[in-house]
């Protein structure tokens, strides 16, 4: 909306037809264009020049505005931690979104260019043009809450993975006796190699009441068999006190855990899972050695959320929410033009036997070139001059690490009590020489077409 | 948007085509239809979960995410919304952000018209430098002028009025009005112009009566695009207002209160964003004109 860049010019037309008799009238023409423009240059004198100016000036002047302090202001640009990371932050954001937005408006202008009902999806995707960044930021806010239970995309994530690993059946449990070996929330091994006929005993603590799985029974001491292992797992604690390592009465059997069976060189050649009351059998066993485990699978954790809100990811997150605002305006821009382009080009190409993918390639992109750059300078100078959406989705805990050129120049000059108006001045002139090739550019493009 | 354009973009039905060739030709764009039905629900999503999230209880939001309203219905509540409308200070940052919206919606297309009209259709010397400078301005950050404003605001008594705001909205607004209204007022048909002026109507008159009228169209572009500006804007009202808060600012300082306070921030952004979408549902068109004008070709 602002930084809006320009390459529109109407077709070019004559001057009105001139009646200039002498230099009356020409002072009469003065007259009647500084009425109408005089209200204009009022505002534009006062409120940006004057400014813009008094900026410039203001830059090399310390805090208080007393003293001469030469470039000083613009040396705390790149020596204070704070100023450097913004920039940094800005540099990253100049590289990916501006990029990112168009290539997602490109695609998305071109999937809906053939479709019928492409009017709902286009509104979709514009419609967070119309709403304030604070309010996006807000919205993100709470797509990002770390809990997957409230945050939407941490429950979504969680969703799929659950399909994919889904959540162990005891996710806090370690083992009773120094006989089952491994890491903490890993496969535990039993230490000593078995050989059918022989009981594994599986003895699990630190499991919480209210963590033992639905259904746990008694547990049993299992019975061995000729041609097989068999085995309990079991929750190995007995309120009031118990042995440790023995099945005794008031200890409950863990159900549905995974159960290996490894040969003796480590290679699983089997899996089971426990019963109610604990117990597992491993049937039909040739005779050698092997080893008996509980799965990994069995302690697998719950999905606990990505910290999108944290000072890791802070960055990236807050660019996302950018880009949910900004593809729609890609997009609109993208379609119009991709509307412009004559069919018969795309047909000739067609016709001669071109993919899809290549008369996208080869004649659609080179044709939507101007466009293209043009969405790109603008999100460039948008991206740029970013404020609202990170002070809105950055928490005050991680702001720091989200620091852009724009909000760095707002908290310097006026949060806390006295604002830095010359640190501040020399920030807002280093964001204007940033977007002044663009400037140059819209005034260029604007010279050749009169 | 264009939909006489989508329509006739759409690829020509085949004349004579079989049952079987029209089912292949469908199917064969099913998994386009799929993927843009995903990502349009998949870009609804966020705005939905503001708005189901302002209808739950803070208990309720404390407990589990936005979906719970479809699990469990009954904990729908407006009661939210019930507790905003009778929060003063919210209501009158609503009133704020309409006042500074209006304001700096009416005066920059005035005054950009005035400008527009002279740039196109007046001739005096240094005409197109002048419309050069005005298209350098384009770009000009607004921080460029945030420090020297908060002085003299300052000195004036401007600073946290709401004045003050539509003032500074309206002179950033005018670079790109006053290039859109030119370039509309351009096009306009010279004879309609020569005639008027051969009547020996005075430039005002022509302004008022032939231009202004012919440029609804232009002009109702701008003012969408100036109104969704001002009415989002944060940094301008954060900086030159205290107590002069626009509903952005209100809901930005109950953002970054320690322990937010979500049952007052869901409402009042969706609140805050309700207008807008209605301004842009309605004139949807102006709004992709304007965009459109003001980028491209």
């Amino acid at each position: 909306m602002s930084g809006t860049s320009i390459t529109a010019e109407p077709p070019p037309r004559e001057a009105p037809p001139s009646h200039a008799r002498g230099a009356g009238d020409r002072l009469r023409k003065w007259a009647v264009a500084a009425a109408f423009l005089g209200p204009a240059a009022v505002f534009l004198g006062v409120w940006i020049v004057y400014p813009a100016v008094r900026t410039i000036i203001r830059s090399f002047f310390d805090k208080d505005g007393n003293e001469f302090v030469w470039i000083d202001n613009y040396k705390e640009l790149f020596t204070t931690d704070l100023l450097r990371t913004a920039i940094k932050n800005n540099a990253l954001w100049v590289a990916v979104v501006p990029a990112l937005v168009t290539a997602i408006g490109l695609i998305f202008a071109v999937l809906t260019e053939r479709v019928r009902w492409s009017v709902a999806f286009k509104t979709a995707v514009f419609m967070p043009m119309a709403i304030s960044l604070l309010a996006a930021g807000v919205i993100w806010r709470l797509m990002y809450i770390q809990d997957p239970d409230q945050g939407t995309l941490n429950a979504g994530i969680a969703a799929a993975k659950a399909v994919v690993s889904p959540t162990g059946v005891l996710p806090t449990a370690s083992p009773s006796t120094p006989q089952l070996v491994g890491q903490p929330g890993k496969t535990l091994t039993l230490k000593k190699p078995l050989q059918p006929g022989d009981v594994a005993l599986l003895g699990l603590t630190a499991i919480p009441p209210e963590a033992v799985p639905a259904g746990a029974a008694q547990a049993v001491d299992p019975q061995p068999v000729r041609n097989g292992i068999t085995g309990v797992v079991w929750r190995d604690f007995k309120p009031g006190g118990g042995v440790v390592g023995k099945v005794e009465q008031q200890e409950q059997g863990l159900p549905r855990v995974k159960v290996d069976l490894r040969e003796s060189g480590g290679k699983r050649i089997a899996s089971t899972t426990t019963a109610d009351d604990g117990t597992f059998a491993f049937d039909d066993l040739d005779a050698g050695r092997y080893t008996v485990a509980i799965s990994g699978q069995t302690f697998a954790k719950p999905f606990g959320g990505f910290s999108w809100l944290g000072t890791k990811l802070i960055t990236p997150s807050v660019m996302i929410a950018y880009i949910w605002v900004w593809a729609g305006f890609a997009m609109v821009v993208i379609a119009a033009g991709l509307a412009a382009i004559p069919r018969d080009v795309l047909e000739a190409a067609r016709t001669d036997g071109a993919t899809e993918w290549q008369v996208f390639r080869r004649v659609t992109v080179p044709l939507l070139a101007p466009i293209l750059s043009v969405v790109f300078i603008t999100m460039v100078i948008n991206v740029l001059k970013v404020f609202d959406i990170v002070i809105s989705v950055a928490p005050g805990s991680s702001q720091a690490e989200a620091n852009v050129i724009a909000l760095a120049m707002w908290r310097i000059s006026f949060s806390g009590v006295a604002g830095d108006f010359g640190v501040g001045s020399a920030i807002a002139v280093f964001l204007f020489i940033l977007v002044l090739p663009v400037l140059l550019l819209n005034v260029r493009r604007f010279r050749r077409e009169v | 948007m264009a939909v006489a354009e989508a329509e006739a973009r759409m690829a020509p039905r085949v004349v004579g085509e079989s049952v079987a060739q029209r089912i292949l030709r469908v199917a064969a764009k099913a998994p386009v239809h799929i993927v843009l039905i995903v990502i349009g629900l998949l870009w609804l999503v966020p705005t939905f979960g503001l708005f189901f999230t302002s209808l739950l209880a803070p208990s309720d939001i404390a407990a589990g995410g936005w979906w719970q309203v479809f699990s469990k219905p009954s904990l729908a509540t407006l009661q939210s919304y019930s507790d905003l409308y009778n929060n003063g200070s919210i209501r009158h940052s609503l009133w704020t952000t309409l006042q500074i919206a209006v304001g700096a919606t009416v005066l920059p297309i005035f005054v950009a018209a005035l400008a527009g009209y002279a740039f196109a259709w007046l001739d005096f010397p240094g005409r197109d430098w002048l419309f050069v400078f005005v298209i350098a301005l384009l770009v000009v950050p607004l921080q460029m002028a945030l420090i020297p404003i908060f002085s003299l605001y300052n000195d004036l008594g401007l600073f946290d009025t709401v004045l003050g705001l539509v003032l500074f909205h309206t002179a950033f607004g005018l670079p790109f009005a006053i290039f859109l209204l030119r370039n509309f007022f351009i096009g306009i048909p010279k004879d309609v112009l020569e005639s008027a002026r051969i009547d020996g109507a005075s430039e005002l008159r022509i302004f008022l009566r032939l231009i202004l009228p012919l440029g609804l169209p232009a002009i109702a572009s701008l003012a969408i695009f100036q109104f969704l500006w001002t009415w989002n804007d944060l940094l301008v009202a954060l900086t030159f207002g205290r107590d002069t808060q626009p509903i952005t600012v209100a809901i930005l300082s109950q953002l970054s209160e320690f322990g937010s306070s979500i049952e007052i921030i869901a409402p009042a952004s969706f609140v805050s964003l309700v207008l807008p979408l209605a301004v842009f549902f309605a004139f949807q068109r102006y709004f992709v004109q304007g965009l459109l004008a003001g980028s491209v070709k």
